[in-house]
């Protein structure tokens, strides 16, 4: 037990971009990825916005080489981990013990749906090879065989804080000298299933979201994958591009106040992000942005707030919800904030909150609205928070 | 440092909750399918919260229940579930829905309880447990990386007690399905006749059984574990003899050293065949036992095995509906598990006495 885990390479896919550099641009031109549904066959395409990836399923098949009929949640899950894996670099990657910890929530969900509707009529109908790829960890079992890592892998579902929880599980795999390098994140395509999941629970915003502001109305769903490669110390070493940051800190709490909905003072906010700022030894003066989960729902948004508030007193550093450029991408949020949080070091940067007007009546301090470039960013909090309690938060400090 | 098993509870097809008989009342089913016998779960769970609940959550709640019970009620500093499936029934009733109703008028209630932590989420609520929560979902290997989570979590010093479980259900539409994908037999069997009938396909099988894990020494715990490990994909036969050996030789033991076998035996012959030739060469001295016959195939029947292991270490004798072959004269101090899931998920777990 000792290896701190170092970050060596990330990558993204969300309806802002495909690719690390295509996010930076769209975050600096301060352009969200929310739109009409066009990808799923639902009652509510032109009712409600999403934000959908902008390739077809057959254009990441061609991307990734794989075929075309797989779960998309497979797909957007190898474009982000081979793009994390080319920015490492990891020079003898093949006599390293490597590793895969992904996330999603609903694993082949959108070919089940495809499967249920010829087998809801006849149960003896409905083409198997469609539920075939049905449990979560299938597609984390296709992507690790497709990587080539194998040493170990396994698959993490704690709802909307799925990938947070994977990243720090992969940390640990380091600190417990069980493997070297460790791919780590997760990934979740749109489906009708949580489409009109949310939709039952009347959170989802007709219009696009605003998280963090006193009017804002809900979420809007997103979709996409985000890996962060970790390595240990030995490993870091031996690097071409030396590692910008590490995982400094990193706290899973629970809630425990209802299944879905968050306790009004943000118990288990609270309780990760003062567990994880303990953890990396730093005071919250020292943390110079947090990645908001800021969902846009009035209760995610009050109970985070009433948290932050709590843990940051009087100094609140800037903060910032880039689910108003990705929508929620559920399982995959945790993932590609902190891929992120990474880049807001590697580069010195702080992202808009878009569409911010009104500060919220019950907390002191509001999100930042502007790009900035050029920011001295040494350490960066990230929130992913889900059903179930689930409240995790991870600090990245620069090296 | 060692892990202990500290308590244990169990709903399976067999009845395992709140008996003290281990096994010697052995229920046989003619079927391909066998159903967790269940508690009346007023004891465990609050009556207006028990309507809302399925099957999974109500059998992984009321067994963590009977787990901390046995543990005199410590509150745990962590939980941790291994689920496959997840919260089948509660998914497939949404989906349903969704397609029958054209995506209206929808009643949130089985989304709510569909996402895979509901489990773990719900033993949070009912415990007030604030600390670490996570849910693992890999197939095969799901509980036994939650297991592995535990173990790190202790070697970290990050917790004294860890609730761990591992839960699936097995419901119409699931069975159906994997039906039609080979897993189960087309025929009727005895569960108890499963290994004398030769034939593709196992029995389908569901439950729910948690551990609580520590690192103190105590004259009351179950056993220790003292290993687990997982493969993934060994290419050939001489490839799983190796790694077991290794696993075993990590732990300074041979084969010799291990009093009973535990192993997966399906009776499903296309993966049997692994277990059987390895009975012939690794495992040709060794005492033997099987579980699946039991509880039934299931991606984390596992925790079902650990359950009869630890069970087995503690009261000092070998139910005999397990039995395979070798006389045990003496009480087991040393067990080893070796299932696999469809030929592609091993795992190992060694399970000593304190």
């Amino acid at each position: 037990m000792s290896s701190t885990a170092y970050i060596a390479g990330v990558g993204v896919i969300s309806a802002i971009g495909n690719n690390v550099p295509e996010h930076l641009a769209a975050f600096e031109r301060e352009q969200p990825g929310m739109g009409e549904i066009t990808m799923l066959d639902t009652i509510y395409q032109g009712k409600i916005p999403v934000a959908e990836v902008k390739l077809k399923n057959s254009e990441l098949a061609a991307m990734t080489g794989m075929p075309a009929d797989i779960s998309r949640t497979t797909l957007l899950s190898l474009v982000a981990a081979q793009e994390a894996l080319a920015d490492a670099q990891i020079p003898g990657l093949d006599e390293l013990r490597t590793g895969f910890v992904s996330a999603n929530t609903v694993g082949g969900m959108d070919k089940s749906e495809d499967f249920f509707i010829d087998f809801v009529k006849d149960n003896s109908k409905g083409k198997l090879k469609n539920v075939y790829d049905h449990e979560c960890g299938s597609i984390t079992e296709i992507v690790a065989e497709k990587l080539g890592l194998k040493d170990y892998m396994t698959t993490i579902s704690t709802a909307c804080s799925s990938s947070a929880n994977a990243i720090f599980y992969g940390a640990r795999l380091i600190k417990n000298d069980v493997l070297d390098v460790v791919v780590a994140g997760g990934a979740d395509a749109l489906t009708k299933f949580t489409l009109n999941g949310f939709n039952t629970l009347m959170i989802l915003d007709p219009e696009f979201c605003k998280p963090f502001d006193e009017h804002r109305q809900g979420l809007n769903l997103g979709e996409g994958a985000g890996y962060v490669v970790l390595v240990s110390d030995k490993v870091a070493k031996t690097l071409r591009k030396a590692p910008c940051c590490k995982l400094s800190g990193y706290n899973n709490s629970n809630d425990a106040y209802h299944q879905t909905a968050s306790s009004p003072d943000g118990t288990g906010s609270y309780l990760a992000m003062k567990g994880a700022l303990e953890r990396s030894g730093l005071r919250p003066s020292d943390i110079n942005y947090i990645n908001l989960h800021g969902t846009g729902t009035p209760n995610n948004d009050s109970a985070e707030g009433t948290a932050i508030t709590r843990v940051f007193e009087t100094e609140y550093p800037p903060v910032s919800s880039t689910k108003s450029f990705t929508g929620h991408t559920l399982g995959a949020s945790g993932g590609v904030e902190a891929v992120f949080s990474v880049l807001a070091i590697r580069h010195g940067l702080i992202y808009p909150n878009l569409r911010f007007k009104t500060r919220m009546n019950e907390i002191p301090f509001k999100p930042e609205t502007k790009f900035l470039k050029g920011q001295n960013i040494s350490h960066v909090m990230s929130n992913s928070f889900g059903f179930g309690g689930n409240c995790t938060s991870l600090i990245f400090s620069k090296i | 440092m060692k892990v202990y098993i500290r308590s244990s509870a169990c709903i399976s097809p067999q009845n395992t909750f709140r008996n003290g008989d281990f096994l010697a009342d052995t229920v046989e089913y003619t079927s391909t399918r066998l159903t967790a016998i269940e508690p009346d779960y007023k004891e465990f769970v609050d009556p207006k919260l028990l309507r809302r609940m399925s099957r999974i959550i109500k059998m992984g709640v009321a067994t963590a229940q009977e787990c901390l019970n046995k543990a005199n009620n410590v509150m745990p500093e962590a939980i941790i579930t291994g689920t496959a499936y997840g919260c089948l029934e509660d998914t497939v009733t949404f989906l349903t829905r969704i397609i029958e109703q054209g995506e209206e008028m929808l009643p949130p209630t089985s989304f709510i309880q569909s996402t895979h932590n509901t489990v773990a989420a719900q033993i949070a609520l009912m415990l007030q447990c604030h600390g670490y929560n996570n849910t693992f979902v890999h197939k095969g290997i799901s509980f036994e990386s939650a297991l592995l989570d535990a173990i790190m979590l202790l070697n970290e010093k990050e917790a004294d007690n860890i609730l761990v479980g591992g839960t699936d259900e097995i419901t119409d539409t699931s069975f159906t399905v994997l039906t039609r994908l080979g897993l189960y037999r087309r025929w009727p069997v005895s569960n108890l006749d499963l290994y004398a009938t030769r034939s593709k396909g196992s029995i389908g099988g569901e439950g729910a059984a948690f551990f609580m894990l520590t690192d103190k020494p105590s004259p009351d715990n179950l056993a220790e574990l003292t290993g687990i490990r997982t493969i993934y994909k060994p290419i050939t036969l001489k490839d799983i003899e190796k790694r077991v050996a290794a696993f075993l030789a990590e732990n300074d033991l041979t084969i010799d050293d291990i009093g009973l076998v535990i192993t997966g035996k399906s009776g499903d012959l296309r993966h049997d065949e692994i277990y059987e030739e390895l009975d012939l060469s690794l495992f040709k001295n060794s005492a033997l036992a099987n579980y699946k016959h039991l509880c039934g195939e299931y991606p984390t029947s596992s925790s079902f095995a650990l359950w009869l292991a630890s069970n087995i270490i503690k009261n000092g004798s070998v139910p005999a509906v397990t039995i395979e072959r070798g006389l045990i004269k003496t009480p087991p101090k040393k067990i080893l598990v070796y299932n696999h899931y469809q030929k592609i998920y091993h795992s190992l777990m060694l399970i000593s006495a304190i």
